[in-house]
């Protein structure tokens, strides 16, 4: 059975020498929600253009649902939805006229294409604005216009580098729980994002870039696993004698707030019952950081990336 | 049928640019052709007198028509297909899978569109100042036709290697013109000494401007079938050459 996406040592050198991929091998299933993170130049980009063929590989092999990008490029593209990480619309166009033509690029019929034009728009939140110029769009309505153009040719795999770049929280919220929807109805989705909260609550596997290397591949759940340990902060309720909590580490930030570091043999059961026991609620609960972001920190610090008066956009 | 669909596609999309401003594409055509026809058909063409045995403003007419083609044909594709780099648009194409040839044909399409277009407008403002006689309309629809495809295709080659705004006029001010209006769009070659007669063999629009004006006039400097056969070599070599450059992504894949 043929996967979504199956990367096997891609190689990218840029005119000048720079080397944005290194030999990276990738697999991504069928229906998967997957998270291609890393800092950036590390070849998150350059990765996606040689999938979307919008860059030239310079070795390695790429094969989207099984049909290889050097021998079946067409119908390798026919799969793929792409959502861009820079604007690439003609500002001047109406959003009817940018979408209608796009699925006229994949083969869709102008009927169906209009038809298909009102589900997203209207999905999306933008059909009042579908006769007005793209230009005229806030950034957070551009973001979703082109969410709708790379949904136009219902493709089965769906990339998007970083699709809420600049996003208010409220439409990036909307965007989550619309892409988990798409997820849902079958369609594979690939994220880059600079948002890790977004890949920990969306995608079930993911891969660490870093340097043009992979230097992390597995599911999100056995990455955060690797977690040494994790610190929550609580809100107490307000007590008269001062909080002592036996056997673990913990930090009195203020009169009401309490710090907690756990290992990964630890749990929160002994905390609630020590501060119970102590007459103190615990009014809410959080973690103190993104726990993702510490082990991203971690993964991509153990390499650093070497310097390089060149460089190039990844 | 997809690449039917797909051609169609790019085809809308660039007439659906023309149109929307309208303005700056189909209205100043208009406006030069009129004063050119004031200035060198009404006020010195009447003291010019008759030309290959046609009074100067019936003479004038086709290769005025035609320049009007050219320049149309040209700025259509190199502005749009820049601007499609530029704001990196071109790459809705590029992801897409459009094979190179329809892309190509799209973008020729287009700028034959607006070629013809205007031509059809100058040719309906020539009317207020000239009565225009045909020839031969197959002629005149098989010259205009592959001109404007050739300059189109020009046009778009220009693009490809145009790096700024400046890139996309640089050509056209500095080879098209020049070649046009040495091209026979106000005299007739044969006035010209020997030496430049022979200079003037080498200008490809001196094929066309001749072609198109034997279709209303009847009356040619150089052979048809000649004509037809340069035409054809051009468009045949710039058709070689931009599919080679979208093919290997020069100035779009990086």
């Amino acid at each position: 059975m043929s996967h979504a996406l199956e990367i096997n040592s891609l190689k990218k050198t840029y005119k000048g020498g720079f080397q944005a991929l290194k030999g990276i091998d990738l697999t991504v299933e069928k229906g998967d929600f997957f998270a291609l993170l890393g800092p950036n130049g590390a070849g998150k980009s350059t990765t996606i253009g040689v999938i979307t063929s919008l860059v030239n590989k310079s070795q390695g092999q790429v094969k989207v649902f099984g049909y290889d990008i050097d021998s079946d490029l067409e119908k390798a593209k026919s799969f793929i939805g792409l959502v861009p990480q820079e604007f690439n619309f003609n500002q001047f166009e109406p959003l009817m006229h940018i979408l209608v033509n796009q699925a006229g690029y994949y083969g869709v019929e102008r009927k169906v294409a209009i038809e298909r034009a009102e589900k997203y728009l209207k999905k999306l939140e933008l059909w009042d604005k579908r006769n007005d110029a793209a230009r005229m769009l806030s950034g957070g309505m551009k973001r979703r216009l082109m969410i709708a153009r790379a949904l136009m040719h219902e493709p089965q795999i769906l990339i998007l580098d970083e699709p809420t770049a600049g996003v208010d929280i409220e439409v990036r919220r909307a965007m989550w729980d619309f892409l988990r929807e798409l997820n849902r109805q079958g369609i594979t989705i690939i994220l880059t994002t600079h948002y890790l909260e977004e890949a920990e609550m969306l995608c079930r596997n993911i891969a660490i870039i870093n340097d043009g290397e992979i230097v992390e591949n597995t599911s999100m759940k056995a990455l955060l696993a690797q977690l040494d340990g994790e610190t929550f902060v609580l809100d107490l309720s307000p007590h008269d004698k001062e909080v002592t909590l036996k056997d673990i580490n913990y930090r009195v930030n203020d009169d009401h707030t309490l710090e907690v570091d756990l290992n990964k043999n630890q749990n929160l059961n002994p905390i609630f019952q020590q501060l119970t026991e102590q007459n103190i609620n615990v009014l809410s609960m959080r973690n103190k950081s993104n726990r993702l972001e510490a082990l991203f920190v971690n993964l991509v610090s153990k390499k650093e990336p070497k310097t390089t008066s060149n460089k190039q956009a990844s | 049928m997809n690449n039917a669909i797909a051609l169609k596609s790019i085809l809308t999309k660039e007439i659906q640019r023309f149109l929307r401003i309208w303005v700056q594409t189909l209205v100043p055509p208009a406006i030069t052709i009129s004063l050119y026809f004031v200035i060198f058909g009404t006020l010195i063409g009447s003291r010019i007198g008759e030309m290959g045995g046609f009074d100067y403003m019936s003479f004038i007419v086709p290769g005025l028509i035609m320049m009007t083609v050219i320049t149309n044909s040209y700025s259509n594709v190199a502005s749009s297909f820049f601007s499609a780099k530029w704001q990196r648009n071109i790459e809705e194409m590029l992801v897409a899978p459009v094979p190179n040839w329809v892309i190509v044909a799209g973008y020729v399409g287009g700028g034959m569109a607006r070629g013809i277009l205007v031509g059809l407008i100058v040719t309906t403002v020539s009317l207020l100042f000239v009565d225009i006689k045909i020839h031969n309309v197959w002629v005149i629809i098989a010259t205009v036709s592959l001109t404007s495809a050739t300059f189109a295709l020009g046009g778009l080659i220009n693009a490809i290697f145009a790096n700024s705004f400046d890139d996309i006029s640089i050509i056209p001010t500095f080879v098209l013109t020049p070649l046009t209006y040495l091209g026979g769009v106000f005299y007739s070659i044969s006035l010209l000494p020997d030496f430049w007669q022979g200079v003037s063999q080498i200008n490809p629009i001196v094929y066309m401007v001749n072609a198109f004006r034997y279709g209303f006039l009847g009356i040619s400097d150089v052979n048809i079938v000649t004509a037809f056969l340069v035409i054809g070599f051009f468009i045949t070599t710039l058709f070689t050459i931009a599919m080679v450059l979208i093919s290997k992504g020069i100035g779009l894949r990086s």
